[in-house]
C-alpha cells in the first residue's frame, strides 16, 4: 500500500499561515488523530490540533478535508491551515510524522502523485524542471551543512560502523568457507558492536534539537550593577517583567521572559550585575548563575565596560544615554529605555543576529528528516539483536537504507567495498 | 602451449551441413551449453558452434559448482530446467552444504565434479535434447541486414543463417594469457582466442572494455603428501543440486586444506615484480576480492597463512586444483612457492597458473532479455558481460537461449524480476549499473534475500519456466504433484489454535489467549516440527525438502511480510515503461551526471531508473511526466 505523505506547502516560516498538505490513504487518519475527528468534506472548519502521544496542544488550526479522488492529487487529502511561525509547523509536522504510515513526502512527490491519478495537465506539472534545479541548490547547501554539522559527523560516524558491521555479517554469511572470516563468536562480537551503537544513537536522540525555533534565540542582558539592565528588559519585552529600582544589585537572581520580535522568537535573560567586589551568599549564586547564563547565551547585550566585554561577539550597548554622562562613542548602540531612542535600531540588530542563527528551512527541514531517520535507525538496530544473522543482515540493510535516505548514497557497493577491504576473500 | 584445433566448419553427423537455424550459439562453455539446450527446450532448432567438440561442457577453471549465492544460480537455473545442477550430481565427487548452521535463506550448496564425468553428462544432455546440432568451427563475424543480425560468417568462409544469435565466447573474445614475462593470445591454456570478432564488436561502436581473471597451477596428485594434510570429507547427507537426480551415484572423495605460511610469502613477495599484474602488463581490472595469491599478499600482508583447498579433478585423473592460489607468477617461482607448503614438499606442477585478460561488452549495452540493445538479434551470456563464474554464466546463458529463441519464432521475453529471482538480481546489476570488476554472485546483492532461498528455486522459478514453455516433461510432472501437496500442506497449515490449545498439544507457549494459525505458531520456538506434524499429518507426509520449505517459510513470515510491501513499491514503478527512442535530453534540469547514466543504461522502467544509483526522485517523477506525455 502506498505510503501517505506530508509537507508544508505554503511559503518558508515565519509567515502569517502554514498550510501542511497530507496525502494518501493515511490521510484521514491523521485528520482523526490531530483534530479529534475528520470534518466534513469540503468544508473549513476551526479545531485545536493535539499531539496524538501527548496530548498536548499544537495549533488552533483550519482544517479542509478532501476525501479522494475529487482531490488535487486524487487520494484522500488533508489540508491543515496553522499558524505560520517555524515552531508551530515544526511541532505540527513532528506530530505527523510520529503517526505510523506517515512519512514527509519527497520532493515533487504530491505532484508525482496528482499526475499519477490524471489530477494534473501536463503544463502544470512543468514546474518540475525548476524543482531540479531546486534540488540541485538544496543538495548543494544540505552538502555543505552535512559536512559542517555536529550532527552529519555523528551519521558519517554511524555510517562507517555500520558498513564495518554489514560488512562483518554479510562475511559471515557470503564467505563462511574462508578462513580470513572469524567464525566462532563473530555473532557475540556483532551483537556488542550493534548494542553500543544502539547506544550512541539513542543518546543523540535523546539530544534536545531545534532548541533555538522552539524556546527562542537567547539573549542575555549583562553588565555591572544598576547598569539599565532590567529597564531594557522590560522595555524589550513591552512590560514589567524585572522589578526596576535606582537601588544598585536590585536583580539577583535570572529572569527570563520570552519575547517574539518580527515573528521570531527570542528568551530574554535578564542577570544579576556583575561586579568584582564581595555581595553577600545571595548575591554570589546571582553571579555564578548570571555568568553561566553568558555562556549559554545566542546573544548577549553588555551594558558594561565597552572595552572589557564578555565576548568578542557581545552586542555593546550604551544604556541610559538619556543620563548625561553616559553618553559614549566607542558602542554599537546608545539607547534609552525611558525615551525609546535607538530602540528600534535594537530591534533590528536582534533580528539581524537571530537570522543569522537559525537555521534556514531547508536546513530545517534537513534536521526534521534526519530526526525521523535517526529514530528509524535506532529501531532498526533495536531488531538486529538476537543470534539469527540473517535477521540482523535484513535489519541493519534497512539501517542502511535509512543513512543512505539521510545521506543520498547508495552502499551496497560501499558496504561490498568495506568487505573486500576488511576480509581477504576469493580463491 | 598445445595444438590449435582444425577449423573446419562440419556438422556432427557428417553429411551435408545444415546453414539454417533458428538460433546460432557461439561458444560451448557453461553460458553456450545452457542457450543452446534452453532455445531448444523452447522449440527453436539450435546450432552450437564451438572450436573444438571436445571442449564443449569443459570446466575450464576450477572443479567446484555451487556454493555461497552461485548455488542460488544453480538451483535456479535447475529449476527451469537447465543442465548444470544434473550434470553437477551426475560428475560430483564431493558434497558440501555451506553455512548449514545458517538459515535456509544463505546456505549455499556446493559440489566438486570430476570434470571428464561433467563434461560427459553435458554432452548426454545436448544430444539428447532433440534440436541441437554441435558444429565445429570459428566465427569470424556477424551478419548484418538493415542493422539486425542474420548469421554468422566462418573462418573456414562458409557462413550460418538465424535471426538470432547468441555469444557466449567466455575469455576468448580478444583473450590474452599471462605467466610471467610471458604473454599469449588465447582464451583457455592450449587453445586459441577468437579476435576476429572481437574487432567487429568494437567496430560496430558495441562498447567494450578489458578484465582479468585468473587461474592456479594444477598438480600432480600423486606427489602430494595426503597423509599429512587436514582431510575435508564429503557431506554425508544424502542432498543433491537437483532434486531430479536420482541420489549420488559416484564415490565420494576427500578434498585436503593447506595453508601457505612465511616461507611462501617472502618467495611470491621476491617474484612480485615478475608478474603482470604488478609489472603492468595487464591493464584489465581484477575484482576487488583477491583472485590471485600475489593480490592477497600484497593486500593483507598482515597475515600469516592463507587457507589452501586441494580439490581432486576427478576420480581417475591425478590432477589437484590448489583453490586459493590463482596466480600468473613465473613457472619457476610458482614452483617454489607450492612446495614451502605441507603436503606439498614434492608436488609436481603440471600446468603452471596464468592470468587471462580479455574483452567484455558493457552489459548496459545489452536490455533485461540479455539482447544488444543497437543490434536486435545479438544476444551476450556469460564472461563476454563481465561475469565470473560457471553459475553465472550458466543463468545468464539460460535467460539469453530463451530470449534469442522467444525472438526467433515471435514469442514473449522471459523477463525476470529482481525481487523474485538471483537471475533477476544479477541481470539487473549487470544492465544497469555495469561492471567495474568481473561480477560474482553474492547473496549480499539481493535486497529480497530472505525470499530468495536455494531451497524454494522450484516454486519462484518452475512456474515462470512453464509459462514460457521450457520445462520438460518429467520435471513438469514431478512439480505438479508437488504443489498438490503443497495445497494440501497449507490447508491443513492454516487451520487455528488457540493458545491454551497449543499448550494441551504439549508445546508450552506463553498463553495470550491469541487464536493463530498452525502457520503462524510454527515460528514460535516452543512449537516443534515433531508437534505441526502431529497436528498436520499432511506435514509428516510430505517430503523432507517440501516441509523444509513450508517451515522456512513459517520462520520468517512477519520479515517476508514485510519485503511484500517493500516489492509492491517497486512494482509499481516497474509497470511504467520507457519507450527504447526515449530522449532524456528533452527533461529540463536533469544533472549531466544523471543523464549519462540514464543514457548508459537505457533504463526500460521507471523502476529500473530509479535502481541506477544518483537517480533522485524529482529525476524521477520528471521522467514519469515527460514519458507520459509522450503516450499523450
Amino acid at each position: 500500500m502506498a505510503h501517505t505523505i506530508f509537507a508544508l506547502s505554503s511559503g518558508t516560516p515565519p509567515a502569517a499561515i502554514g498550510v501542511i498538505r497530507i496525502s494518501g490513504p493515511g490521510a484521514g487518519l491523521a485528520l482523526q488523530q490531530l483534530a479529534g475527528r475528520t470534518p466534513p468534506a469540503r468544508r473549513a472548519t476551526l479545531a485545536l490540533l493535539r499531539d496524538p502521544a501527548t496530548g498536548e496542544p499544537l495549533d488552533r488550526a483550519l482544517l479542509l478535508w478532501f476525501p479522494g479522488p475529487d482531490s488535487a492529487t486524487g487520494e484522500d487529502l488533508a489540508e491543515l491551515h496553522c499558524h505560520g511561525g517555524r515552531a508551530v509547523v515544526a511541532a505540527v509536522e513532528a506530530s505527523l510524522g510520529a503517526i505510523e504510515g506517515l512519512r514527509p513526502a519527497l520532493p515533487g512527490e504530491f505532484t508525482r502523485r496528482a499526475f499519477d491519478n490524471g489530477r494534473m495537465d501536463l503544463n502544470a506539472v512543468e514546474g518540475l524542471a525548476d524543482l531540479l534545479a531546486a534540488e540541485t541548490q538544496s543538495q548543494r547547501r544540505a552538502a555543505l551543512a552535512m559536512a559542517e554539522g555536529h550532527f552529519s559527523r555523528r551519521i558519517e560516524g554511524w555510517q562507517v560502523a555500520l558498513l564495518r558491521l554489514s560488512a562483518m555479517v554479510e562475511a559471515a554469511l557470503d564467505f563462511s568457507d574462508e578462513d580470513d572470516v572469524p567464525d566462532a563468536g563473530i555473532e557475540q562480537r556483532i551483537g556488542e558492536e550493534i548494542a553500543s551503537l544502539a547506544t550512541d544513537v539513542e543518546k543523540e536522540l535523546a539530544r534536545p534539537s531545534a532548541e533555538r525555533l522552539r524556546q527562542g534565540i537567547s539573549v542575555v542582558l549583562a553588565g555591572p550593577p544598576n547598569a539599565g539592565k532590567s529597564t531594557l528588559l522590560n522595555a524589550v519585552a513591552g512590560r514589567d517583567a524585572a522589578i526596576v529600582s535606582d537601588i544598585a544589585g536590585t536583580t539577583r537572581d535570572r529572569i527570563e521572559v520570552p519575547v517574539a520580535i518580527g515573528g521570531i522568537p527570542f528568551l530574554l535573560t535578564d542577570t544579576a550585575g556583575l561586579h568584582d567586589g564581595t555581595g553577600d551568599a545571595i548575591e554570589a549564586i546571582g553571579m555564578e548563575r548570571a555568568r553561566d547564563a553568558l555562556a549559554a547565551a545566542d546573544v548577549i547585550l553588555w551594558l558594561g565596560d565597552p572595552a572589557a566585554p564578555p565576548r568578542d561577539d557581545a552586542i555593546l550597548i550604551a544604556a541610559q544615554c538619556d543620563r548625561p554622562s553616559h553618553h559614549s562613542s566607542s558602542v554599537a548602540l546608545d539607547l534609552s529605555a525611558v525615551s525609546g531612542e535607538g530602540m528600534v535600531a535594537l530591534n533590528a540588530i536582534l533580528l539581524d543576529r537571530a537570522r543569522a542563527l537559525l537555521p534556514g528551512e531547508g536546513d530545517y527541514a534537513l534536521e526534521a528528516r534526519q530526526r525521523g531517520g535517526v529514530a528509524l535507525l535506532l529501531s532498526h538496530l533495536h531488531a538486529a539483536s538476537g543470534d539469527d544473522l540473517l535477521i540482523v543482515a535484513e535489519e541493519l540493510r534497512g539501517a542502511r537504507r535509512t543513512i543512505d535516505q539521510l545521506t543520498g548514497r547508495a552502499s551496497t557497493e560501499d558496504m561490498l567495498d568495506a568487505l573486500f577491504g576488511g576480509f581477504c576473500i576469493g580463491k | 602451449m598445445g595444438p590449435l584445433w582444425t577449423l573446419t566448419a562440419k556438422s556432427g553427423m557428417g553429411g551435408p551441413m545444415r546453414t539454417s537455424y533458428d538460433v546460432i550459439v557461439v561458444g560451448g562453455g557453461h553460458a553456450g551449453c545452457e542457450a543452446a539446450a534452453a532455445a531448444a527446450r523452447k522449440g527453436a532448432s539450435v546450432c552450437l558452434l564451438t572450436f573444438s567438440r571436445a571442449t564443449v561442457g569443459a570446466m575450464s577453471c576450477n572443479p567446484a559448482i555451487g556454493g555461497l549465492g552461485k548455488g542460488h544460480l544453480v538451483r535456479e537455473v535447475d529449476a527451469l530446467d537447465g543442465l548444470i545442477a544434473r550434470a553437477a550430481d551426475a560428475a560430483a565427487i564431493h558434497y558440501r552444504m555451506l553455512n548449514s548452521s545458517k538459515g535456509a535463506a544463505v546456505q549455499g550448496p556446493r559440489i566438486q565434479a570430476d570434470r571428464k564425468r561433467y563434461r560427459a553428462a553435458i554432452h548426454a544432455m545436448l544430444y539428447a535434447q532433440p534440436g541441437i546440432a554441435i558444429v565445429e568451427g570459428e566465427a569470424v563475424g556477424l551478419s548484418l541486414t538493415d542493422g539486425a543480425v542474420t548469421g554468422l560468417m566462418l573462418a573456414s568462409g562458409e557462413s550460418l543463417r538465424a535471426p538470432a544469435v547468441v555469444l557466449a565466447t567466455g575469455t576468448f573474445l580478444g583473450g590474452k594469457l599471462f605467466r610471467g614475462e610471458e604473454s599469449q593470445a588465447g582464451g583457455r591454456t592450449g587453445e586459441r582466442a577468437a579476435t576476429a570478432l572481437g574487432v567487429q564488436l568494437r567496430a560496430l561502436g558495441l562498447p567494450v572494455a578489458r578484465l582479468k581473471t585468473g587461474t592456479p597451477p594444477r598438480l600432480d596428485g600423486r606427489t602430494i603428501d595426503w597423509g599429512a594434510l587436514e582431510a575435508q570429507p564429503s557431506d554425508e547427507k544424502g542432498w543433491t543440486m537437483s532434486p531430479l537426480s536420482d541420489g549420488r551415484p559416484l564415490p565420494q572423495l576427500s578434498c585436503a586444506i593447506t595453508r601457505t605460511n612465511a616461507e611462501t610469502h617472502a618467495i611470491i613477495r621476491a617474484g612480485l615484480d615478475r608478474s603482470p599484474l604488478f609489472s603492468g602488463a595487464i591493464e584489465g581490472r581484477g575484482p576487488r576480492y583477491c583472485p590471485s595469491i600475489e593480490d592477497k599478499i600484497f593486500r593483507f600482508g598482515d597475515r600469516d597463512g592463507h587457507q589452501i583447498f586441494l580439490e581432486p579433478e576427478g576420480l581417475d585423473d591425478p590432477l589437484v586444483y590448489p583453490n586459493g592460489i590463482s596466480t600468473s607468477l613465473p613457472a619457476d617461482v610458482q614452483r617454489a612457492m607450492i612446495r614451502t607448503m605441507a603436503g606439498l614438499e614434492c608436488a609436481e606442477i603440471v600446468v603452471p597458473g596464468y592470468a587471462v585478460e580479455y574483452d567484455h561488452i558493457d552489459p548496459r549495452a545489452l536490455t533485461a532479455s540479455l539482447e544488444v540493445r543497437a543490434l536486435p538479434g545479438l544476444f551476450c551470456a556469460g564472461q563476454i558481460n563481465g561475469t565470473t563464474g560457471y553459475e553465472e554464466a550458466a543463468a545468464q546463458g539460460l535467460v539469453a537461449g530463451v530470449n534469442a529463441a522467444a525472438h526467433a519464432i515471435g514469442a514473449a521475453p522471459m523477463r525476470l524480476d529482481r525481487a523474485d529471482t538471483y537471475i533477476g538480481v544479477m541481470v539487473d546489476d549487470l544492465t544497469l549499473q555495469g561492471v567495474t570488476e568481473p561480477y560474482r554472485m553474492l547473496t549480499a546483492r539481493a535486497e529480497y534475500r530472505l525470499r530468495l532461498r536455494a531451497d524454494n528455486a522450484a516454486t519462484r522459478l518452475t512456474p515462470i519456466g512453464l509459462a514460457h514453455g521450457v520445462i520438460g516433461a518429467e520435471r513438469a510432472a514431478r512439480f505438479d504433484a508437488r504443489q498438490r501437496q503443497r495445497q494440501d500442506i497449507e490447508a491443513a497449515m492454516a487451520r487455528t489454535y488457540t493458545a491454551s490449545e497449543m499448550a494441551r498439544a504439549g508445546a508450552a507457549v506463553r498463553q495470550d489467549g491469541a487464536r493463530r494459525s498452525l502457520f503462524a505458531w510454527a515460528r514460535f520456538s516452543e512449537v516443534g516440527p515433531d508437534l505441526l506434524m502431529r497436528l498436520a499429518p499432511e506435514l509428516a507426509g510430505a517430503p523432507a525438502d517440501l516441509r523444509d520449505e513450508i517451515l522456512e517459510d513459517a520462520h520468517y513470515a512477519p520479515y517476508l511480510e514485510r519485503q511484500e510491501a517493500e516489492v509492491g513499491d517497486l512494482r509499481r514503478n516497474e509497470r511504467v515503461a520507457i519507450p527504447a527512442s526515449f530522449d532524456f535530453g528533452v527533461i529540463g534540469g536533469l544533472s549531466t551526471e544523471m543523464r549519462e547514466k540514464l543514457d548508459a543504461a537505457r533504463p526500460e522502467s521507471l523502476g529500473a531508473a530509479s535502481r541506477i544509483r544518483g537517480i533522485t526522485p524529482a529525476a524521477l517523477a520528471a521522467i514519469l511526466v515527460h514519458v507520459r506525455r509522450r503516450a499523450a
